[in-house]
């Protein structure tokens, strides 16, 4: 609870103190204290040491799963501020607005990792995706930028429209906005459940699988990381789909029972379309950050695994896919806002001019083809570890691994294309202390590559 | 302990080598990491106890992974090769420059690190991870150093490999959850008693990957792009040492642990890699260019160990054995040779060569050695290992023993006619002016002539070292 509602007053404090003061970097350091105190606000919550507590009816509930991803949601988006703060400031004119819809975006990560209703699942993505839809237009003059975030939003809009249709059916069919397990017919000892709840569950799935971009709903990713300003694509395509993520499973976990055998199909089939799309049409990218979009579908498609496998390992696997993720995006995208060239073309000989930059985003292209030593590697392990030890479709795995390897076909054009291609790759300023941070970054990725418990473990410490 | 050492030496030294800007420095540096590795290898085998060569700490312990290396017989044998090789590759292309160099010596030792991971590892998963840590640096070594179309050749290399990687990472977590102490250690995979129907698609999931890596037929595509493309250096690793990785793979980690799969599927495989043999014989015996036709001829070799694998044989293991290391002996020799060729005339091509035998008699001399070798004559060393072999073959099947013998021609064919038009003949306008080769390489190559003549002679040695690997192997049978 700490969280949710720290989360929201720094938001209005943020807003606030863009009247206060016009220094750009002042906002900044803000910002980055906001995020700080909210971590700490978590921790306490976390450990129990001090927590608001308000009886929310069972709607909210905070367990260790939830809070630690809170946690470590909240230092992504510290990292990000650090690397990336710079170019928050220059994506447009009301720089104090956009750290508050960053904070408002939070809000909603931090119900979703807590939800324990249709009711609550609806206003975590509701908070959550209403910031973006702004934050995707924030370069106002740019017509692509507009032209992503009315599509965001107009596609947004209609999936929204799907969830409340779905959590309408199901609590006509069931009369609660619970996620507990449907009753167990004593005599059969199996489920019965209504048409109508089926069929809600399944537009819960369709809106769900819409905001983590899973195909065959994934048409507005492309058009919408593209278009918008590369500093929020940054945040969007890491911390908020890793809580989309989290906000799947947390809403399957118990239900996916009530769609019988056909739930492993149906994910199956969403699955191999996501990795199939995303992946191969990646390959065919001339632009980097488009590339990266396409990519972040294919990475979707293996955080849906988590989903498929449903097992212990698998929400571990989950967390650390969040933060293999995340960490490598951010990075990536880091050092692609510095470019002036987002085409292939433009990381040309990246490497002679600046090795430091060509070197880090090269640990993080290994660490998103999931190559050992960095934390991609074990990120992938854990999700086809989780859904080996299901047992019975090991050739889904399989399938997954032939699309690891296309992966990085694509991955490996940017470090073919910084250090074994002639070239004037032209970025903007670098200073010493974004490199140092990119440096800190990768040595991060690959100590969560060599000890992935040190980020697992908090889960259970 | 020694097996610590024998990965944090290079390793360590390669990543200080990263930040050497001076050409010669960096040669030096790498040179003296490199000899400093041999020494202690042949230390830590040959004179500290057993206790001493393995090593063990925790690692994952929540994924039952443990930081486990050990030696056997196999893996002493192919550290010693490792070993052998980089302070040998280092002196023979001492002379030659290449841009950035501290960068390119610190990924050679990073390689050899990765290399000595592998085969010291005693756990799956820090195998996988060594497996394919000793990738990566290759990856760049190629692409930064190699010829005219590397990008591609390596990229064909890297991708090639790495599918058969993730396909090993598929069965490793299979047999994983199978153990009944939810362990990686090879002694819980080996324990794991799977069912034949099982069996069979685990073995195809680690045998693509190791089979890509050999290269068995129809898994080669790659290899004659890469070897022609990369430095020649790199090259020497590539076939000296890292195709080893692949056999060692096999009767390390896959013939153990899949008895049933591995007798099912004997025929097909052995035919498979006959068929290799013969097919990379007769396209070497059309090339022009020498670093393609020594490419292909490692094929035809590598097929033939291959096949042995899976006759079932101890004799013809025992050859394998030995054969991996000849042969990684060999083949280093005839790329130094090649590469001292090509850095003094600037050709690798047969029809730009000729009567260099008058201009350079030592040069000569080594390679006929190094081809006398090649083709397995008596008093060289490839001899025991392939009469070995073909025992084993014999023994497995009279016709398939048979054709295979084919390519012993084929390889003589080849091999002479190498010799021959580069050696003899009329000197013409590129070797009019040759000089003999540079006593750096002298050295390089009169090391390996003593290998290969002193195990042609004696090699009871090489036997001892890994009784006890082929014993354990064929301890299921």
């Amino acid at each position: 609870m700490n969280a949710i509602i720290l989360s929201a007053l720094l938001g209005v404090v943020m807003m606030f103190s863009g009247i206060v003061t016009n220094n750009k970097s002042v906002l900044k350091y803000i910002a980055a204290v906001g995020l700080l105190l909210l971590i700490a606000a978590n921790l306490l919550d976390t450990y129990a040491l001090f927590k608001i507590n308000i009886n929310t009816h069972g709607l909210l509930s905070f367990e260790k799963f939830g809070l630690y991803f809170n946690t470590l949601a909240f230092g992504a988006t510290f990292i990000y501020v650090c690397l990336s703060g710079r170019d928050v400031e220059n994506a447009g004119i009301n720089v104090a607005e956009y750290f508050a819809l960053i904070f408002f975006v939070l809000c909603g990560v931090s119900i979703l990792s807590g939800f324990n209703g249709l009711l609550m699942l609806f206003l975590g993505i509701e908070i959550l995706s209403i910031p973006l839809y702004i934050l995707t237009g924030a370069d106002k003059r740019n017509l692509k930028s507009n032209e992503a975030s009315l599509k965001y939003f107009l596609m947004g809009s209609f999936t929204t429209g799907i969830m409340l249709m779905g959590i309408a059916l199901v609590y006509g069919a069931t009369g609660s906005f619970g996620l507990e397990a449907p009753p167990v017919i004593p005599t059969t000892g199996v489920i019965n459940p209504s048409f109508l709840q089926v069929a809600g569950l399944l537009l819960l799935f369709v809106a769900m699988a819409f905001k983590v971009s899973a195909a065959p709903f994934h048409f507005w990713t492309p058009d919408v990381y593209d278009g918008a300003p590369s500093v929020f694509t940054s945040f969007m395509a890491t911390i908020v789909k890793a809580a989309g993520f989290i906000a799947f499973i947390r809403l399957f976990q118990h239900q996916s029972v009530v769609l019988g055998p056909s739930w492993k199909i149906i994910l199956s089939f969403v699955i191999i379309a996501t990795l199939l799309i995303g992946n191969i049409t990646a390959v065919f990218q001339q632009s980097v950050k488009r590339m990266l979009a396409y990519s972040s579908i294919a990475q979707a498609g293996f955080m849906l695994f988590a989903l498929f496998a449903g097992n212990d390992l698998s929400r571990e696997g989950i967390i650390l896919y969040s933060v293999a993720y995340s960490l490598a995006t951010i990075g990536i995208f880091a050092v692609l806002i510095k470019m002036s060239d987002y085409t292939f073309d433009g990381f040309n000989g990246l490497a002679k001019k600046q090795p430091v930059l060509a070197f880090a985003t090269t640990i993080f292209l290994l660490s998103l083809a999931g190559i050992p030593l960095t934390a991609g590697f074990f990120a992938k392990y854990y999700m086809l570890a989780a859904v080996v030890k299901e047992g019975g479709a090991l050739w889904l795995v399989i399938i997954a691994l032939f699309f690891a390897a296309v992966s990085v076909y694509y991955y490996f054009k940017v470090i073919q294309a910084m250090y074994f291609k002639e070239g004037d790759a032209e970025t903007a300023e670098v200073t010493g202390a974004f490199k140092t941070g990119l440096i800190l970054l990768a040595a991060l990725v690959i100590l969560v590559g060599i000890w992935p418990s040190s980020v697992l473990n908090w889960l259970y410490f | 302990m020694i097996p610590v050492f024998l990965i944090l030496l290079p390793l360590l030294t390669g990543i200080v080598g990263f930040f050497i800007k001076e050409a010669n420095a960096a040669k030096g540096w790498a040179l003296l990491s490199a000899v400093l590795t041999l020494v202690v290898a042949v230390a830590g085998i040959y004179f500290y106890p057993s206790a001493q060569q393995s090593f063990d700490a925790a690692w994952l312990p929540a994924l039952g992974s443990r930081f486990t290396l050990s030696m056997d017989g196999m893996s002493k044998m192919l550290v010693l090769l490792t070993a052998i090789s980089f302070p040998l590759i280092f002196l023979a292309t001492y002379k030659n420059n290449y841009k950035n160099t501290g960068a390119f010596y610190a990924l050679m030792m990073l390689t050899q690190a990765g290399l000595m991971g592998v085969f010291v590892a005693n756990d799956a998963l820090l195998f996988y991870f060594f497996w394919e840590l000793a990738l990566i640096p290759v990856y760049f070594l190629c692409s930064l150093w190699g010829g005219e179309k590397r990008i591609a050749a390596t990229f064909k290399f890297f991708i090639y490999t790495f599918i058969g990687s993730l396909m090993m990472l598929a069965g490793i977590l299979y047999v994983y959850f199978q153990t009944a102490d939810h362990s990686f250690a090879w002694q819980s995979f080996y324990s794991v008693q799977m069912p034949p129907a099982q069996q069979s698609l685990i073995f195809w999931l680690f045998f693509v990957a190791f089979a890509i890596k050999m290269p068995i037929f129809p898994f080669h595509t790659w290899q004659p792009d890469a070897y022609e493309q990369s430095p020649t250096a790199t090259t020497m690793v590539l076939s000296g040492v890292m195709v080893k990785m692949g056999i060692f793979a096999v009767i390390k980690w896959l013939l153990p642990f899949f008895p049933a799969a591995a007798d099912k599927y004997a025929q097909v495989i052995i035919i498979l890699s006959v068929v290799g043999m013969l097919y990379a014989s007769l396209i070497a015996i059309r090339q022009d260019d020498v670093k393609r036709l020594i490419a292909y001829s490692s094929i035809a070799h590598i097929g033939l160990m291959s096949a042995t694998l899976f006759t079932n044989s101890r004799v013809g293991l025992e050859g394998v054995m030995i054969q991996m290391f000849n042969h990684g002996v060999n083949v280093i020799g005839l790329w130094i040779v090649a590469d001292a060729i090509e850095q003094q005339l600037g050709t690798r091509k047969f029809s730009d060569l000729g009567g260099l035998a008058q201009k350079a008699p030592a040069l000569a001399i080594m390679l006929v050695v190094m081809a006398f070798a090649n083709i397995a004559l008596p008093l060289t060393n490839a001899f025991i290992g392939e009469f070995l072999m073909f025992n084993g073959l014999f023994s497995y099947n009279i016709w398939i023993a048979a054709i295979a013998g084919i390519s012993i021609i084929l390889g003589a064919v080849y091999t002479l006619n190498m010799v021959q038009k580069i050696f003899y003949g009329n000197t013409n306008a590129a070797t009019e002016n040759a000089v003999d080769i540079s006593g750096n390489i002298k050295l390089a190559l009169v090391v390996l002539v003593v290998i290969i003549i002193a195990l042609g002679v004696y090699p009871q040695p090489m036997m001892d070292l890994t009784r006890d690997a082929v014993g354990a192997a064929m301890a299921g049978k």
